[in-house]
């Protein structure tokens, strides 16, 4: 048995077989898992906000979908992920409070640019589970590339 | 006005938003205790500088299903604040709220509130922030209104990704006042959490006289 690797927010960790990765309580932010089925090379980052750029503070970069995704996919090529192979598949992005926004929430803004930086690095997204209004717990296993999604008083549910 | 760094505020002012914190929670508590005939104990502000990322786990276990009451407060102070309880408490208090007490753990544990429930919550959501934020507007002098308020129930660490992505906008720290509450004839767990934005805690600090 691998071990199974947290990830925490606004931090990304890559894997191989046997060990599998996790981050747990995803609310308004995103779990973008990419995996590569020949090499078996396995990531995920836990991202809060979509654009570094439009944040004055950012040395975080993990913290952002446009950076985040971008040092997650970098890390993967550097484990010997096959770039023309890296599929991607994506969580979260809820809107836990029903407040009225006059603009579009920050969970789907998060799950928008998710996919907006995945285009540009030419990375197909496979399947998404994102929105709504509850918390969820994500699980990549690298022998299979199942993404595994927990919510509460939900079956488990796998993309 | 100079934007200060929120290491200094904290250093220079932590016994003045302890008082803020104490003062507020203290409100609120007796507001929610008196409503409902209980004794509740308090307990000393923790006025918090922490990372961002820290706080989703900031209560415990990530995974844990709490109830999360949030609201917004605004006019002279923008930001918002949440209190945060655990299931059987929310069960112990709306059972008190509805004349009966709720003994069965299995009740206690339940993740469903019904329309009327969640009502209770709500309100006790209103009771809570009006009695917090009227403490700090008399102390101030300066006029705060709070939002309505809204209800998740959900794990811990994804309700508490709402603050997170809120400090996260404008930094890698957060600072916030954390004042924790129990029961003494009743079992009752829960946090409230002050979250001023950046420019807010100089508006208070300055209304309350400090050199900013």
């Amino acid at each position: 048995m691998g071990r199974m690797i947290k990830v925490g927010m606004a931090d990304l960790a890559v894997c191989k077989p046997p060990d599998n990765l996790t981050t747990l309580g995803l609310g308004s932010c995103i779990g973008i898992a990419l995996y590569d089925p020949s090499t078996k090379v396995t990531g995920l980052a836990h991202i809060m906000l979509p654009d570094s750029k439009q944040i004055r503070n950012n040395k975080t970069i993990e913290k952002f979908a446009d950076t985040g995704i971008q040092k997650l996919y970098d890390d993967m090529i550097k484990a010997g992920a096959r770039r023309a192979r890296i599929v991607a598949k994506i969580a979260g992005g809820a809107q836990m409070f029903a407040i009225k926004d006059s603009g579009m929430n920050v969970g789907a803004r998060n799950a928008q640019a998710s996919k907006q930086k995945l285009k540009q690095l030419g990375i197909r997204l496979l399947a998404e589970d994102t929105g709504l209004n509850y918390g969820r717990t994500v699980e990549i296993y690298s022998e299979t590339g199942d993404y595994v999604i927990k919510a509460v008083g939900k079956p488990p549910k796998t993309i | 006005m100079a934007s200060m760094s929120l290491n200094e505020i904290t250093e220079k002012y932590l016994d003045v938003l302890t008082e803020i914190g104490n003062i507020g929670a203290g409100n609120a508590t007796s507001a929610v205790a008196n409503m409902l005939g209980l004794k509740v104990d308090m307990s000393v502000p923790h006025v918090e500088l922490l990372e961002v990322e820290r706080i989703g786990s900031l209560l415990g276990a990530e995974e844990d299903i709490i109830v999360g009451i949030m609201l917004g407060v605004e006019n002279d102070i923008d930001g918002s604040m949440m209190f945060l309880m655990d299931l059987p408490s929310a069960h112990r208090l709306v059972g008190r709220m509805m004349m009966m007490d709720v003994t069965d753990e299995e009740q206690l544990h339940s993740v469903e509130f019904n329309e009327m429930e969640m009502s209770a919550i709500q309100e006790i959501g209103n009771i809570i922030a009006g009695s917090y934020l009227n403490a700090l507007s008399s102390l101030t002098n300066l006029t705060l209104t709070p939002t309505v308020p809204y209800t998740a129930i959900d794990m811990a660490a994804s309700i508490l990704s709402v603050p997170a992505i809120q400090f996260g906008m404008v930094g890698d720290k957060a600072l916030l006042i954390r004042t924790e509450i129990g029961g003494i004839d009743m079992d009752i767990n829960g946090f409230y959490i002050l979250m001023p934005e950046n420019d807010s805690y100089e508006r208070i600090l300055a209304a309350l006289g400090l050199p900013v």
